[in-house]
């Protein structure tokens, strides 16, 4: 009679967090690297990303939109601060992180669309004003990036009653997975080798963390208690082990590792196969773990 | 005043009169259930053991649920029953993570719904209806902090468990065992 499984989170979930994760990237490398004056050697990464963060942003919210079952009512997340629920913190750094990367992106617009016009005087004289605050806005774009890329982590760690969820290495890994997605984009946006090469570089260095704190979730899960010890057996000879490993490690970290070594060795590898490869194994830690947390539960 | 229930394992005959009640008297939507019935049976044939429970929201004193509700939909009202405000509740499903009883569902109407405890009934000096229509007796209910209500007197002669009490909630739903 009852249904064992929870779907209370289908699809829009692991969409938000993949697209927040991405978005979280963008923004961290683009004003890191503004900050440290490498506007011109990474143009793809500081001008040309920024752009594409609203817009990222932008339908990763309207998943969160389609998520919720009270829709009318959505305005309520932002009558209140509740200091003890991770989703009130979400929505409010959202709150703040939106605005300002679409102030950020509009400081870098004429980057795609060189011939662009603000048209209403106001505007550019905004623009302007703004421009005098390039520093400042770069630095809230490098730590809410930060904030924002462990925030979809936290989302999901804070709930105790799915042990797969619970753990707090979620919000790194999640980070982690971001800013791979990142700099994976920035290769495929970028039209320079060496900026390529050098994003490459950082991706690897990140698929080595990630893989990491993946390693680290199991001993994690595997040296706690019997609810967790379950939790975790979902991707260790569970239902979900083939998808995990094969998506998300084989596909997702470790292929286009050993293509970016490749890169890196001087051969010539179409930067497209480990871009999408990245995206997708980023898409399918979120999707494979928002699902496996809800198929993990107390036992009583 | 603190409300509490027990419910007796041993009573129980698992006959759902405490869902179809809980339904008509909550107006609880066709194919959802604010509480249910649920049966366990442990160890190896020959050797075994059933127990019947009649489950719900623990109303629990320290509710993840009421932790992690973004908009304070999802509260702690008279006597520490749970209760979730139709006009705050955006439907984001938090609350239905965060439960380890899986206590909450999401109405059709788009909030989340849950056991009340019957407040409507309790503020009235009645039972809960699902109390009320037990036909084993099986159920108590009442104020934990007044030594002499139903749920005090028989926790007090009784052994009972709680539901996963590792996961630290706190939990206000007794089973005699």
């Amino acid at each position: 009679m009852i249904d064992p499984v929870l779907h209370a989170w289908g699809w829009e979930i692991p969409v938000y967090l993949f697209l927040g994760g991405l978005a979280a990237g963008l923004l961290f490398f683009s004003g890191l690297y503004y900050l440290l004056g490498k506007e011109n050697h990474y143009p793809a990464a500081v001008r040309k990303a920024p752009v594409l963060v609203p817009v990222i942003l932008a339908l990763g919210l309207f998943a969160l939109f389609l998520d919720l079952h009270h829709k009318p009512y959505f305005w309520r997340l932002y009558t209140t601060i509740k200091f003890q629920s991770p989703m009130s913190w979400g929505a409010w750094t959202l709150m703040i992180v939106t605005p300002l990367s679409m102030i950020w992106a509009a400081l870098h617009i004429k980057e795609w669309f060189p011939r662009w016009d603000w048209k209403f005087q106001w505007l550019k004289d905004l623009e302007i004003f703004l421009s005098d605050y390039k520093k400042t806005i770069a630095w809230a774009m490098a730590l809410l990036g930060v904030i924002l890329g462990i925030y979809t982590g936290i989302l999901l760690s804070a709930f105790n009653a799915r042990p797969l969820w619970n753990t707090s290495i979620l919000g790194p890994l999640f980070l982690t997975s971001g800013l791979s997605a990142g700099s994976a984009l920035i290769m495929l946006l970028s039209k320079d080798h060496h900026e390529r090469i050098t994003f490459a570089r950082i991706d690897l260095i990140v698929i080595g963390i990630e893989l990491f704190f993946i390693i680290h979730m199991f001993m994690g899960f595997l040296a706690s208690t019997q609810v967790q010890i379950d939790a975790a057996s979902i991707f260790l000879g569970g239902e979900l082990t083939a998808p995990f490993w094969i998506f998300v490690v084989v596909l997702g970290m470790l292929v286009p590792a050993a293509l970016e070594v490749m890169e890196l060795r001087h051969f010539k590898v179409p930067v497209i196969i480990p871009v999408v490869l990245i995206l997708f194994g980023s898409f399918m830690l979120r999707w494979l773990i928002t699902n496996a947390g809800q198929l993990s539960r107390y036992l009583y | 005043m603190r409300y509490a229930m027990a419910i007796d394992t041993k009573k129980c005959v698992g006959c759902s009169d405490c869902v179809v009640a809980c339904q008509t008297e909550n107006d609880v939507p066709i194919g959802y259930c604010r509480d249910w019935v649920v049966e366990v049976t442990d160890g190896t044939y020959p050797q075994l053991e059933t127990e019947i429970r009649s489950e719900r929201c623990n109303h629990c004193d320290n509710s993840p649920c009421v932790r992690c509700c973004p908009t304070g939909a999802s509260h702690y009202a008279e006597g520490g029953i749970v209760l979730v405000t139709h006009e705050k509740c955006i439907g984001c499903s938090a609350c239905i993570q965060s439960c380890p009883y899986d206590a909450r569902y999401t109405h059709p109407e788009g909030y989340v719904d849950k056991c009340t405890f019957c407040l409507h009934r309790v503020k009235k000096g009645m039972e809960p209806a699902c109390v009320a229509v037990c036909p084993t007796k099986c159920m108590y209910f009442g104020d934990m902090d007044d030594p002499n209500s139903p749920v005090s007197k028989v926790l007090k002669t009784r052994k009972y468990k709680v539901l996963a009490p590792e996961a630290g909630t706190k939990p206000n739903v007794y089973y005699l065992i």
